[in-house]
């Protein structure tokens, strides 16, 4: 099959080196500490942050700092195909544990001592990249709650397809069965918290691609920046001076 | 703009005029010193003498400051924070806060007081009702489940801050603390609550309610007994019940509309303080909104602009204070 077609779009219309339109909205949910839905173009996720707080299980408080814990999962609805999702599976269990240690990554988790950060995203659409747009959508929920953090946790996908290196897979291209890489990256220090890769790639072209993830995260960082600047302003704004 | 009678206007309608007084309240941009997280703090030309790194902030190399909430630049001379705009309690010496029982414990109450954990009530700082000395034996450390429970909703002052882990203490050594019953809680973000010099207010005529504004966003709406000079009597009367443990009709509907101010202007994210909660009441009253309407968006709308009007007024260009 032809992934990029011979005038250089692929499936979906985009040029190999394009991400798909970003939405972001933060605060949804106001009984929430913080929490964030995102959209990469049709892969559509919700993000919950409660916490921190008070160690649910006496047992696993940490006494330097905080326990970050994760849970994903995906809605009944959220593939073409209907059908519920146990909660227990092995990917999920696998992609709550990727998350979380991406997250931790970032979170300043030494100033919170003796306290529980949960995180539970939850994916609404599936179409391709649901990993990056669980970590990107759990960051600014993160970063809505008021977390301290060392910098933004953004994440994106690449592939290598008909020959090309394709940044942000779609669905399609993704279960095309050629090599999917995903990042997450502390754009800031450009250091990578995440780096996960099905299939096999040569040393070369792994090079090109994973420059190609890395570009599409920072890319991706800049979006959320300004979505969470704005949601800032809003709410400094609204509050406004005080008259005593 | 004040409409009392005429058509009801529709769900839809209502929706958008709140949303545009929200507008209009969000557009007064006063260029405020705000950060992303992750962001380089600009510390302009005055950076020479060295900056110190407060809360929100991190050092990114050498002299260089990094935000790690997102939120607003302060500055104390060299002492450089980012304050976020949302975010759990942090807790002060002194503060007044209400807290509700988690667990009764080891000589102490553990207190949900919406903090990053639980604070601590030790037994050795409480009064005992009657203002009794407590005599520390075994027996009175059983017996603590007759003073608070599990559940119960407390206020208290925070006594001590752990500098170690941020573990909070809080004590009621004071007529004023206790035990609260015979009204109603609200709670809101704690950071719509600003730290003042009264904590315990009593509204004035027909409100006629006593409120206690707990730093922690958690707001007690009760009779005005408890905040009257004096406190609580000694028998734990100071809860509005009589005898029979009823609240009279009249107050319970004084009390519901102060609360549903509260809650009011915590929807609007407008700070939560005793003018502003009359303000809203006294305005409710004037285009006699039902208790039970003032949730709704017609009345945030007129809530949203009466506050847009006042800022206006008041000339917009004033910074930020708390």
């Amino acid at each position: 099959m032809e992934y990029v077609s011979p005038e250089g779009l692929r499936l979906d219309g985009r040029r190999p080196k394009e991400v798909r339109q970003l939405k972001c909205e933060l605060a949804v949910l106001h009984r929430a500490d913080g929490s964030a839905y995102l959209e990469m173009g049709n892969t559509k996720v919700l993000a919950t942050v409660y916490g921190p707080h008070e160690v649910s299980q006496r047992s696993q408080s940490l006494h330097d700092r905080a326990l970050v814990h994760c849970e994903y999962s995906m809605a009944t609805f959220s593939t073409g195909e209907r059908r519920r999702r146990p909660k227990g599976d092995r990917r999920s269990v696998e992609l709550s544990l990727v998350i979380r240690q991406s997250m931790e990554a970032a979170i300043l988790t030494h100033l919170l001592p003796r306290t529980q950060i949960d995180i539970y995203v939850q994916v609404l659409q599936a179409d391709g990249g649901t990993r990056a747009a669980c970590i990107n959508a759990a960051t600014l929920a993160l970063a809505d709650a008021g977390v301290p953090m060392r910098d933004l946790v953004a994440s994106c996908a690449a592939g290598y397809l008909n020959g090309t290196p394709l940044l942000d897979l779609n669905y399609v291209e993704d279960s095309a069965g050629g090599p999917d890489l995903t990042v997450a990256l502390l754009p800031k220090a450009e250091k990578v918290t995440l780096l996960q890769m099905d299939s096999k790639l040569p040393l070369d072209t792994f090079e090109a691609v994973l420059g190609l993830a890395m570009d599409g995260c920072k890319a991706i960082a800049a979006h959320m920046r300004q979505a969470l600047l704005e949601h800032t302003r809003k709410q400094a704004v609204v509050r406004g001076p005080v008259r005593l | 703009m004040l409409q009392p009678e005429g058509p009801a206007p529709s769900l839809d309608e209502a929706a958008a005029k709140l949303a545009e007084a929200q507008a209009i309240l969000q557009s007064s941009t006063a260029s405020l010193p705000l950060v992303c997280l992750g962001d380089a703090i600009d510390l302009g030309a005055d950076a020479e003498g060295g900056v110190m790194k407060g809360h929100g902030t991190m050092m990114a190399g050498e002299a260089q400051l990094q935000a790690t909430v997102c939120g607003l630049v302060e500055r104390v001379n060299k002492l450089v924070s980012v304050r976020a705009l949302k975010g759990r309690y942090t807790a002060q010496v002194g503060d007044v806060v209400v807290g509700r029982v988690t667990e009764v414990a080891q000589k102490r109450w553990k207190m949900d007081v919406n903090g990053k954990q639980d604070a601590a009530l030790l037994l050795a700082s409480v009064n005992l009702p009657g203002g009794v000395q407590r005599r520390r034996t075994n027996v009175d450390e059983l017996n603590m489940r007759e003073l608070y429970q599990e559940n119960d909703l407390i206020s208290a002052e925070v006594q001590q801050i752990n500098q170690g882990d941020g573990a909070v203490a809080l004590h009621t050594r004071s007529a004023k603390y206790g035990k609260l019953q015979g009204g109603q809680l609200v709670t809101v973000a704690p950071y719509l609550i600003k730290r003042l010099k009264q904590h315990f207010v009593a509204l004035a005529a027909p409100l006629d309610v006593g409120i206690i504004l707990g730093c922690n966003g958690y707001v007690w709406i009760g009779s005005k007994d408890l905040v009257d000079a004096g406190g609580r009597d000694e028998d734990e009367g100071m809860e509005a019940a009589g005898p029979s443990g009823q609240v009279d009709l009249q107050l319970r509907e004084r009390m519901c509309r102060v609360a549903n101010a509260v809650r009011a202007l915590a929807a609007l994210g407008l700070p939560v303080h005793p003018p502003a909660i009359v303000e809203v009441c006294n305005l409710s009253g004037l285009l006699r909104v039902e208790i039970k309407d003032m949730l709704g968006p017609e009345f945030l709308a007129q809530v949203a602009y009466r506050e847009a009007d006042r800022r206006q007024a008041e000339g917009d260009a004033q910074p930020m204070d708390h």
